[in-house]
């Protein structure tokens, strides 16, 4: 135990001495895919709840096509499937991108993340009780400004409890990221195993990462309700 | 002339004619009741004058400016969305479920509309928010609340500090105290009187109708979708139509 931990400390925190590895790596793809997600997601959240089938049927679509299909089935098409097609692989740009596995995997990530994080959002948009647009509409609020001041900043605060959970959830989603090699604390893990057949040890570690984690974040999520959700009322 | 002109409105949602021609005009001080059992279209006539409905034919204008309209699917459109977004803010609107926005603060509740559609600076319009506060007898330290912790009554007075933010010329009350408690009726209703006394215009769908006749320059009674009977506060007195004489002695409520 020692030995490994000794060994391989450095890996699972931050660095095999060459690239980011391990917990750092994990929060980078966790961060990252997060973040695109939720700016991709915000856009897309108004479509899906718009009155016009035109604009919501295609969300709909995007999200029931990846919330409908198995994150690791995402990578590996992101991964090995779309560099296989040889159009692909004609288009210098699309080569270089597809040829990188960090692009592949942010790119899964970040989409399967933003699917879930769409249908979030728009049912906390929906959630906004009707009495509440109508008064912005009677006090002259309209269009994007509508959006952008009134209904994002409600529907935000609404969804904090179920994006948080979709967040934790996405954590322990990075951990297939090692099938396209990309070294998160899984991959360290698997590593270790390999070397010294210390397994329990080894995934037990990796195990104890992901606890360490999720407890920040179910802290951060905590702090963040107790500031932005306590306008729900004393029963809260 | 008068402050607002309504012009024979009709509106139907599917079968169901809810206003068949209804008019009213209003010089700047009036106070308006409109008065009517559930469903009489009191409510929806209300909201078609700052277009939360859209009538289906008539006309609306203020101070002898006609809104220009065009028809639309599912009713009149205003031509010009900005002289929409400017006629709201010249008539507020008083829900009867209050409708604050329930994720902001009493403070940004009232400043909201004045800094984000008026173009008020944030400063300034703190300021005359806190002024609205007082006026409308509510503590400082409300301000800083969200709506949920307030009482029916509190909210509803908040509502009306929203509403007088944006310095309308003409206000409406959609049944300000229907959702109270029947204790907290009393401090609503002072609050609209007071403002009624200021010389506001006030357009009020009402069922309390001891406040009507007190408040009130004029009076509309509607049945059924129509003006059955008009006329200054004494016609709650002495109605002369068996609808509103059959309404005021209860039968028909």
């Amino acid at each position: 135990m020692i030995e490994l931990i000794a060994e391989y400390w450095k890996s699972f925190l931050f660095s095999d001495g060459d690239t980011l590895t391990g917990l750092a790596m994990t929060l980078w793809l966790l961060v990252a895919s997060i973040a695109m997600g939720f700016v991709l997601s915000l856009p897309l959240a108004i479509l899906r709840v718009s009155r016009w089938g035109v604009l919501r049927w295609p969300v709909q679509l995007f999200t029931y096509v990846f919330r409908g299909t198995p994150l690791y089935i995402q990578l590996l098409i992101c991964y090995s499937g779309i560099y296989g097609v040889a159009v692909v692989r004609s288009q210098p740009l699309l080569e270089a991108f597809f040829r990188d596995a960090m692009n592949c995997t942010l790119l899964a990530f970040t989409l399967n993340t933003c699917s879930y994080t769409v249908e979030i959002f728009a049912g906390a948009i929906r959630s906004i009780p009707y009495g509440e647009i109508e008064a912005a509409h009677a006090y002259g609020l309209r269009g994007w400004r509508l959006y952008l001041q009134l209904i994002l900043p409600s529907a935000l605060r609404r969804a904090l409890p179920y994006y948080s959970n979709e967040v934790i959830l996405m954590l322990h989603a990075t951990s297939v990221a090692f099938t396209a090699t990309i070294p998160d604390i899984l991959k360290i893990a698997r590593d270790a195993n390999a070397a010294t057949f210390m397994t329990f040890q080894a995934f037990g570690i990796a195990g104890l990462l992901y606890l360490v984690l999720s407890l920040g974040l179910v802290g951060a999520f905590r702090l963040a309700e107790k500031r932005w959700l306590s306008f729900l009322g004393p029963a809260q | 002339m008068y402050k607002l002109t309504v012009e024979n409105l009709y509106k139907r949602f599917g079968d169901n004619e809810v206003l068949k021609g209804v008019s009213l005009n209003a010089r700047a001080g009036d106070v308006v009741s409109m008065i009517g059992a559930s469903g009489s279209g009191k409510s929806t006539m209300l909201r078609c004058i700052n277009f939360l409905e859209r009538a289906d034919e008539g006309a609306i204008a203020l101070d002898g400016e006609r809104v220009l309209t065009r028809q639309g699917v599912g009713g009149m459109r205003v031509t010009n969305p900005k002289q929409l977004q400017r006629l709201r803010t010249r008539l507020a609107m008083v829900f009867q479920h209050f409708n604050l926005w329930s994720h902001l603060t009493v403070l940004e509740n009232i400043v909201l509309a004045p800094c984000r559609v008026l173009g008020m600076s944030r400063k300034t319009a703190e300021v005359s928010a806190r002024a609205y506060l007082d006026k409308v007898g509510l503590p400082q330290r409300v301000a800083d609340q969200y709506p949920a912790f307030l009482s029916g009554g509190q909210q509803q007075r908040v509502a009306i500090a929203r509403a007088l933010a944006v310095e309308p010329e003409i206000l409406l009350f959609d049944e300000p105290t229907s959702a109270l408690d029947p204790e907290l009726v009393g401090e609503v209703l002072k609050v609209i009187q007071g403002l009624a006394e200021e010389g506001r215009t006030m357009l009020m769908v009402t069922h309390e109708m001891g406040f009507a006749r007190q408040v009130s320059s004029q009076v509309l009674f509607l049945h059924q979708g129509r003006v059955e009977e008009q006329g200054d506060a004494t016609i709650l007195d002495r109605p002369t139509s068996e609808r509103l004489q059959q309404f005021l002695s209860g039968r028909l409520k």
